[in-house]
This record gives structure tokens, sequence and C-alpha cells, in this order.
């Protein structure tokens, strides 16, 4: 685990570089209030399913989350054609936006715990049981809307978590980040955060250690699912109307999001602090292509390119190489060594 | 392996009767799906009994071309223990640039070679992504996201967003060009077209490969454990390579056609059919974890797919449906095999 403090600076640094560059490519508009504000208002749903498919590929044994957008849309349809059929969002505003939030959360909760199950008692395959519930979730969602966009309109309390800010910081930012240190302490300071990276790193090991297995799977997938949950009430606030299509892009997204914090595909490793800032600068990057008016297809393959990249930092070590001097583990929490591949 | 489980078959066969049906079950998990298809289009004929018509299932069969295709090489890499989620990227970047390339350069390139070109364009990028799986060392599913975008965005980017409704003649020819014709009752004129005949063909040569080459030996054994089969002497990264060349190859294919018989090449076309297609080839029986399934088995989950999808409106229920009752199939699939490995 050579690279753990690595990655972290070449984070830090990349986020800088690109302030940098956006700095000087717009004559420092770039670096406006509104500018930075947009742009954090647009992280956290994206930001949200990062953290998610983190923890299930955290899992090991080719755990990873497909269905996290899809479930994202069906919590925020559901929740909306649920609550609207008993409250009315411009009447009750606030007991319409509780009540829609609490729904969406519990629908993604419902749908993780889906997951979880499935995986872990049925022994499913993640990547075949999320591509089954990815289409299940998007499914139901087109039943449940008829496959048109479902007004939520904008009650206030929902629409200030959209839109307002506290402290000059967007409001779903700050959700954001509180959830985000949330689950990095989950996963340093509870048994919880130990069983996932351990039985990432070796699962017939964690089982002769008698750690709770289907425990741990339910709780990674049911709390990817919540997060998913989170993140499609937030697209609500956002944008006024949910539907089942929304953020199609949004599935590699997350995927490169957790590749380029270094969390490892195989398992056993992953941080919340590096998959925050990896998403901050995939943001960065993504405005920096908006204000060199380049259209969402070049976006599309810069993406599918960066993906590879950094596969091949991860693979073949270059942070280590472009800065020998972080290559001493900084992390404190107990670390195994990762076993062996051969070549 | 492929000779031995004939063996086990035969022996099943000649023991009593309920005893072998669930031996053969186990053995040859297509066999559900078969069923499946049979109780299916019996209910559907039931219901609605247009479905039995000789149009209905030309068309049916005309749907399965291009799935069928795409469908062979997601099993053939499924059965090496890899996915590919990038086969729909390939065919529409072969399919949109040759038509590009034909229409404004070379006009009168016979069919044949347009065919042939699109085989190789598609094994070139098949085997850019065998590349990247066997060097990076990472699960191919993520691999093949990342070769998704980036095929798909340099076609949309830089090679065209244009939708191209006037195809070079030769080309729709071929869509149109009749293997047999008839008139059905209500006089309209049914045909089966001849590009039906490369899936049937393509099937064949899976087949070949699989069961009767080293090439398909070494696909089993490096889904069944890859440490071991390299530690047999098969190399890994010959097999990566042909794998995704080879399914290259066949979405190449694929996307050609799906231009010739729709009359019409759209770059946004193709992408996003993905998950149907794996589902179609899990539905037939093939493991994800690989070392598994026949390409019979393969087939019939893309007939499977195609029926569930175009027999929905015919029994009154609605299209919206369609990916609800796909997904649930795909969770009961898994689930079904899973149990049905413990129990053995």
């Amino acid at each position: 685990m050579q690279k753990t403090g690595g990655q972290l600076v070449m984070l830090v640094a990349i986020n800088c570089l690109l302030l940098v560059l956006g700095a000087a490519i717009s004559g420092g508009s770039f670096l406006s209030l509104f500018n930075l504000q947009s742009m954090a208002s647009q992280l956290p749903e994206i930001g949200l399913l990062a953290i998610g498919v983190m923890l299930a590929m955290c899992a090991g044994n080719g755990g990873i989350d497909l269905s996290g957008i899809a479930l994202a849309n069906l919590s925020g349809v559901l929740s909306a054609v649920i609550v609207s059929s008993f409250l009315s969002s411009t009447d009750s505003e606030t007991a319409f936006s509780l009540a829609f939030i609490a729904g969406a959360l519990a629908i993604g909760f419902l749908g993780g715990l889906t997951n979880g199950l499935l995986i872990s008692k049925l022994n499913i395959t993640p990547i075949l049981c999320t591509l089954g519930t990815q289409m299940a979730f998007m499914g139901l969602a087109v039943v449940v809307s008829g496959g048109k966009a479902v007004m939520v309109g904008s009650p206030a309390l929902l629409s200030s978590i959209g839109n307002d800010m506290f402290l000059e910081v967007p409001i779903s930012f700050l959700i954001f980040v509180v959830v985000a240190g949330l689950i990095a302490a989950a996963l340093k300071f509870t048994p919880y955060g130990l069983w996932l990276m351990l039985m990432g790193t070796n699962p017939k090991a964690a089982l002769y250690a008698g750690f709770p297995k289907n425990g741990v799977l339910m709780a990674t997938y049911a709390i990817s699912g919540t997060l998913s949950g989170l993140a499609g009430a937030i697209i609500a606030a956002r944008n006024v109307n949910v539907k089942f299509d929304y953020g199609s892009s949004y599935l590699l997204i997350a995927i490169l999001i957790a590749v380029m914090a270094g969390v490892k595909p195989e398992g056993g490793y992953g941080r919340v602090i590096c998959v925050v800032l990896s998403a901050v600068a995939l943001q960065l990057m993504s405005s920096l292509l908006n204000f060199g008016g380049l259209s969402n297809f070049v976006r599309d393959f810069a993406w599918g390119l960066l993906l590879l990249t950094f596969l091949a930092v991860g693979r073949y070590d270059l942070t280590g190489f472009l800065f020998p001097g972080n290559r001493q583990p900084v992390s404190l929490a107990p670390r195994p060594h990762a076993p062996k591949r051969d070549n | 392996m492929s000779a031995s489980r004939i063996e086990e078959l035969q022996e099943s066969t000649s023991e009593t009767r309920s005893f072998s049906l669930g031996d053969l079950i186990r053995r040859r998990p297509e066999t559900i799906t078969l069923m499946l298809l049979v109780a299916i289009c019996v209910i559907v004929t039931a219901i609605n009994p247009g479905f039995l018509q000789p149009s209905t299932l030309i068309d049916i069969g005309r749907a399965s071309v291009v799935m069928g295709l795409f469908a062979l090489g997601v099993f053939i890499i499924l059965a090496a223990g890899g996915i590919d989620v990038s086969f729909t990227a390939i065919a529409a970047f072969t399919m949109y640039s040759l038509t590009v390339l034909v229409l404004n350069h070379f006009p009168a390139t016979p069919i044949v070679v347009i065919l042939v070109a699109a085989i190789l364009g598609g094994t070139l990028l098949g085997v850019i992504n065998g590349l990247l799986v066997y060097h990076l060392k990472v699960p191919s599913l993520i691999v093949t996201i990342g070769t998704q975008y980036l095929f798909r965005g340099f076609l949309l980017s830089f090679i065209g967003t244009v939708w191209i409704m006037s195809l070079p003649p030769q080309m729709g020819a071929f869509g149109r060009m009749p293997l047999f014709q008839f008139e059905s009752a209500n006089g309209a004129v049914v045909t089966l077209p001849f590009y039906f005949l490369i899936l049937p063909i393509a099937a064949l040569v899976t087949w070949w490969i699989l069961n009767r080459t080293l090439m398909g030996r070494a696909i089993f054994a490096v889904g069944g454990n890859a440490n071991i089969a390299s530690r047999l002497g098969y190399n890994l990264r010959t097999v990566q390579i042909f794998l995704f060349g080879y399914a290259g190859a066949l979405a190449g294919l694929a996307g050609i056609i799906h231009v010739c018989a729709n009359r019409q090449a759209n770059p946004f076309d193709l992408v996003g059919t993905e998950i149907n297609v794996i589902a179609a080839v899990v539905l037939g029986g093939a493991r994800i974890t690989g070392g598994t399934g026949t390409v019979l088995g393969t087939l019939l989950g893309v007939l499977l797919i195609v029926v569930i999808n175009s027999v929905l409106v015919m029994v009154g229920i609605p299209s919206t449906w369609q990916r609800l009752v796909v997904g649930i199939f795909i969770l009961l699939a898994a689930a079904f095999f899973v149990t049905r490995q413990r129990k053995k």
C-alpha cells in the first residue's frame, strides 16, 4: 500500500493545477464566487454515487455497484409519486419536503438492501446482480412514472437544499461533505470499516477469522443504496422534475471517480477523502471543458481516456514514480499487505 | 470437457425419466431457457393467436440477427471469465465510419468488401480492448466501460453526428436481398432476408472454435481459473487478444448488418442495448464468472429476450414494463443457476 499518501498528494496537485489552469484560461472568472458555487452544487449527486461505488469495490470478490444512478432515479420518481398522492407540494411545503426526502432515503435503503441480500444470501456475482437490479430499478421507475418526467415542484425546504447557500456554500455541498465525513469515520473507527477492508483483501481469511460476512456485505450495499437515495433527493431538489433516465453517463463517471481516487477494483483499499478530491477534480475538468466550449461528446471521449489513463497509473505505479518521497505509508489505519499478484 | 459432458448426458438419458430430467437441467442449464421459451410462446398463442403468424415469427428471426451476433461475442468473453460492454460502441463506430467512408470516397465498393472491412475494423477495436484488459490487469468490465466511452466519444466528436438516410445502393440492396419470400394470408409480402443466414454461420464458427480447437480449450480453461491455465502453459495474452478481437469482429459485422437492415446509419444507435445482450447470454446458461455455457444456450437466450420484447404488447402489457420484466428475469435466472450449483 505504498501509494496511500502519493494518491492524496497527486489529487491535491491535480486540483491545484486545474484551478490555476482554469484561472489562466478564463482570465480569473473561473475562480469567481459564482462559478465556484455552481460547481460545488453540481458535485454532490455524482460524489455520493461514487462513494457508493467505492464501498462496493472495497468489499472485494468482484464487488461493484452498477445500480447506483438507476436507484437514485427510482428513489426520486417513486417517492415523488407516493408522497404527492397524499400531500400537495404547494400547500404543505415543509411536510412534503420532509416526506419526500424520507421516502427517497427509505427507497434507496431498501433497494440497496435488496442488492445486499441477493449478493450475500444467494451468492449472485455482484456484477450480475447489480446489472439485473439496475434494469429492474429503471424498469420500475418507468412503470411508476409511465416513462414521463414526474413533477416534484419546488417546495421551500427542498428547493433551499437544492439552490440556497449557507455562508456562501451551497447547502447540498455541505450535506455531501457531512455524509462523506460520516462514512470516512465509519470506515476508520468502527469494526465495520476494518471488516470491509480485510474482507476485500482476502475473503477466505476473513471467513476463517469469523467475520460476519453476510452482515458486512448487506451493510455495504445498503449504505451504497441509501447514498443513491440521498443523491436522488438532491437531484429532485436541484431539477424540479425527476425522470427515470436522468444522468445516463453517471455510471461511468462514478466508476471513473473511484478509480481515479486509487480505489482498488479488486477490493480491500479505498479512502473517502481521495474519492471526494477526485470528484472535485472531475467537476473542475468538466467545467473547464465547458469553458472551452467543447461538446458533450468530447467530454465523453475525455472521460473514457481518463479512466484508462488512471487504470494505467494504478497498474504501473506512476504516482510513486512522480512523487518518490511519498512512498512511505502515511495512514494510521491498520492496513494489511495485499496478496502478491503474479504477473 | 465437452466430451465428458456429452458422455454424462448420454448416461443420464439412459436412466429413469424423472431422474434424468433434473439431471439434464443440471448439466444443460439451457434446457430451462428452452422450456421458458416454449412456455411463453404457448401462453402468448393462447392469449393472442396472431402470434403464430409467419410474419411475426420472421420478424422475431430478423430482430435476433444483430442481437445474436453481439451475444455470441459476449458469450465467448464470458466463457473466459471476462465481460464486455463496449461491443455496441464498436459496432456503432464501425458501421457509421464505414458508411461515411463508402458514401464519400469509395461509392463503388462491392458489398463483400464492405462486410470484410467491417469485420476487420471491429477486430482492430476489439484487439485494443484485449491489449488493455491484459496489460492493465483490472476487471474487464471497468476497462470496457472506459473504451465504450472512448470509442463512442471519438465517433460523435470527430467523425460525425449526422443521421445518414440515403445509404450507398449496394448496402441497401444487401439489406433487401431475400432468402425466401411468400405472400401471407392478408396479401402482404413476407420476406426472410438473406442476411439472416449470417447468424447461423457465425454460431457454427463460434461452436467450432469453442469445441474443436485448442483456442476453445484455452478459453474455457482461462474461464475456469486463469492462474492455473497460465501455469499449464496457455498464453493469457494471446487468449485475451483473440477473445476481444473475435468479439469485436462479430460486433463490427452486426453493426454493418444493422445499417443495411434499417436502411439508415444513425451514430446514436445501438449503444445502450448492451445490458439486454448480456442478459440474453446469462439467461442462456453461461455463468458470469466464466468456464461454462454453450452456443445453443446463448441463441436460446437471445430468442427469449427478443420474444419477451416483442410479445409484451401482443398480450396487452404496456411496453413500459419491458425493462422491469427483463431485469426480474435476469435476477431469477441468476438465483436459479446459483442454487442449482449449490445442490450439486
